[in-house]
């Protein structure tokens, strides 16, 4: 009986490992296991102490499987009850026999021991095949919770991707977030420095423009002038009885006034070519006669840079292709890019001007040809020319070969967006004026080419 | 008297020619247009020995006025032809470089052609 207690409370010590997960009944384990060995030593020496061992052996049994039995960190080794069960009882009913009468334990002793000896086989059977059993159980066990250790650290990891997932969304969000509003703010960046280009154009134009506005008011006064005086002559004339003298007055005063008109005209249209360049584009395209916006912007350029800089001259020509007819283009926008050519053109003259080559005429040409189904609108000087390092970067934005304020570096940027706006085409000739080279009007210069659909 | 008006408004001669209608009637004055600076110098070339007065604009496309003053007075010494600018008003720094080079009158612009008229008849009295 010792001995298989010895057995279970060895069993139970390792099968459930108590002395890692519960060190209170591992003590307990521990101290039923030494009283066995002890008692079971006991019983082997002294003889005469071999019945009252027995039921203790039977007590200290039925207690342990009554705990067994009853606790539940020991549910899983409940078959122990099953194996040892029989062997208690037998043993129990043989001590019960031998204890009331002696002669029926005598007389059946060889089926009381055979029993006896029935239930530890069983015993013993049963604990090697369960013991058997539960390990590959427990491998089982061990198989299946590894898999739900593995698969708990998948969804673990799997929850952190999603975490991480969700953090860079969010930062990309931000991100988008952050560009988006840049864009905005770049955007009305450039709607202002569009603004500010043309208010700066602007500027450069209002000298030109009072100056171009002076001299037809000028002709507009002085005819009307001459016609009242005129008219004054021809009064008398008539009160004489000259009617042939009052008819030839009368004719003078008719082209005077045709005079008087044209340049009101000129004037009107000046004003309007400002207001037109100062107002926000309406984007609204107009028939447009080319070579009069470019006859306009030509001159205003001009004059413009003459108010700002007394001492610049330059000569300029117009080759106007008459068989032009009008165009559809947003005017004020078309001469913008006309208008930032010609001041270019200027510009570039002027430079070489002040290089001081004798013979060096600047001269700047605005020529228009019609060329099958497309207008060219043709701004040449004769200045220095484009360095081929720089002739790539031209039309970048905010790229100036002029002095920090003199110059947007928006001009020929602006001017490309334009005429690309109008499916038209925007290119550049150039040729550096070489060094020690006698000035002359084909060396060196600048020709802008602007092709518009018609 | 010979005058010759530089001017790069074509419709200046129509005004010259109205506004000095008797003058070109009685012929007591005559008066020949060219529209740049290097035109002028030609027609000077052209009427060496004649006394001319010239009447000159100063903002012209190619050869400015003040370009042609000093060629004009730099070229013919003997006697210098008078050569009067049109400054246009307020023009300060025009008309003190027309000063050193040599112009022996001014007008402002707009033209006011009664003066004009007075300072060409002094002229011509002397």
């Amino acid at each position: 009986m010792y001995i298989f207690i010895i057995i279970i409370t060895i069993f139970l010590r390792r099968n459930l490992k108590t002395s890692l997960t519960m060190p209170e009944w591992n003590k307990w384990l521990l101290w039923v296991m030494i009283g066995a060995i002890i008692l079971l030593v006991f019983q082997s020496i002294f003889k005469p102490f071999e019945t009252p061992a027995d039921w203790i052996g039977i007590v200290m049994m039925g207690v342990l499987l009554y705990y067994i039995y009853t606790k539940k960190e020991f549910q899983s080794q409940k078959f122990i009850i099953t194996a040892v069960l029989p062997l208690l009882i037998v043993n129990f009913l043989t001590e019960s026999i031998r204890l009331i009468s002696q002669s029926f334990y005598t007389k059946y002793h060889n089926w009381i021991d055979a029993a006896g000896t029935f239930a530890v086989l069983w015993a013993i059977g049963t604990l090697i095949v369960t013991r058997r059993q539960q390990k590959e159980l427990n491998k089982a066990r061990e198989k299946a919770l590894q898999e739900e250790q593995n698969n708990k650290v998948i969804s673990a990891m799997k929850d952190q991707l999603e975490v991480q997932v969700t953090e860079r969304t969010a930062e990309l969000r931000k991100q988008k977030e952050e560009l988006e509003h840049t864009l905005e703010e770049l955007k009305a960046t450039q709607a202002q420095l569009i603004q500010s280009e043309k208010m700066a154009s602007l500027g450069e134009l209002t000298a030109g423009i009072a100056h171009e506005i002076q001299n037809p008011l000028n002709f507009v006064n002085n005819f009307s002038e001459i016609n009242r005086e005129l008219l004054g002559e021809m009064k008398d004339e008539i009160a004489k009885g000259n009617f042939e003298g009052a008819a030839s007055i009368a004719s003078d005063v008719i082209d005077n006034e045709e005079k008087i008109n044209h340049h009101g005209k000129r004037a009107d249209g000046i004003v309007k070519g400002m207001l037109q360049h100062s107002r926000k584009s309406s984007g609204q395209k107009e028939s447009t006669n080319i070579n009069t916006l470019c006859d306009e912007y030509v001159r205003l350029s001009y004059h413009g840079l003459r108010a700002k800089d007394k001492s610049f001259n330059a000569k300029f020509e117009t080759h106007f292709d008459e068989s032009i007819q009008n165009i559809n283009i947003v005017p004020q926008e078309i001469g913008r890019v006309i208008l930032n050519l010609i001041n270019n053109a200027f510009y570039a003259v002027n430079e070489r001007k002040e290089e001081n080559t004798p013979g060096y005429e600047p001269t700047v040409t605005v020529a228009t040809k019609k060329m099958g189904n497309h207008v060219c609108i043709t701004v040449s000087d004769n200045g220095k020319g484009i360095p081929p390092n720089i002739r790539e970067k031209i039309f970048q934005p905010f790229f100036t070969t002029k002095k920090t304020g003199q110059g947007t570096g928006l001009g020929l940027s602006l001017s490309y967006d334009i005429v690309k706006a109008h499916g038209g085409d925007i290119r550049v000739e150039t040729l550096l004026s070489g060094d020690g080279v006698p000035a002359g009007k084909e060396m060196g210069g600048t020709k802008f080419i602007v092709t518009l659909p018609i | 008297m010979k005058i010759l008006v530089v001017d790069d408004e074509r419709d200046i001669q129509l005004l010259f020619v109205q506004r000095f209608r008797k003058e070109i009637k009685s012929t007591e004055m005559e008066f020949n247009f060219v529209y740049s600076g290097e035109e002028a110098l030609l027609f000077m070339d052209n009427h060496k020995h004649e006394a001319v007065l010239i009447l000159s604009d100063i903002n012209m496309p190619g050869m400015s006025g003040l370009e042609l003053l000093r060629r004009i007075k730099q070229k013919y010494e003997n006697p210098p032809p008078v050569v009067m600018m049109i400054t246009a008003y307020g023009d300060e720094e025009n008309y003190q470089k027309s000063l050193s080079y040599g112009a022996d009158d001014f007008l402002t612009k707009p033209l006011d052609f009664t003066l004009l008229k007075d300072k060409l008849k002094k002229l011509e009295v002397q």
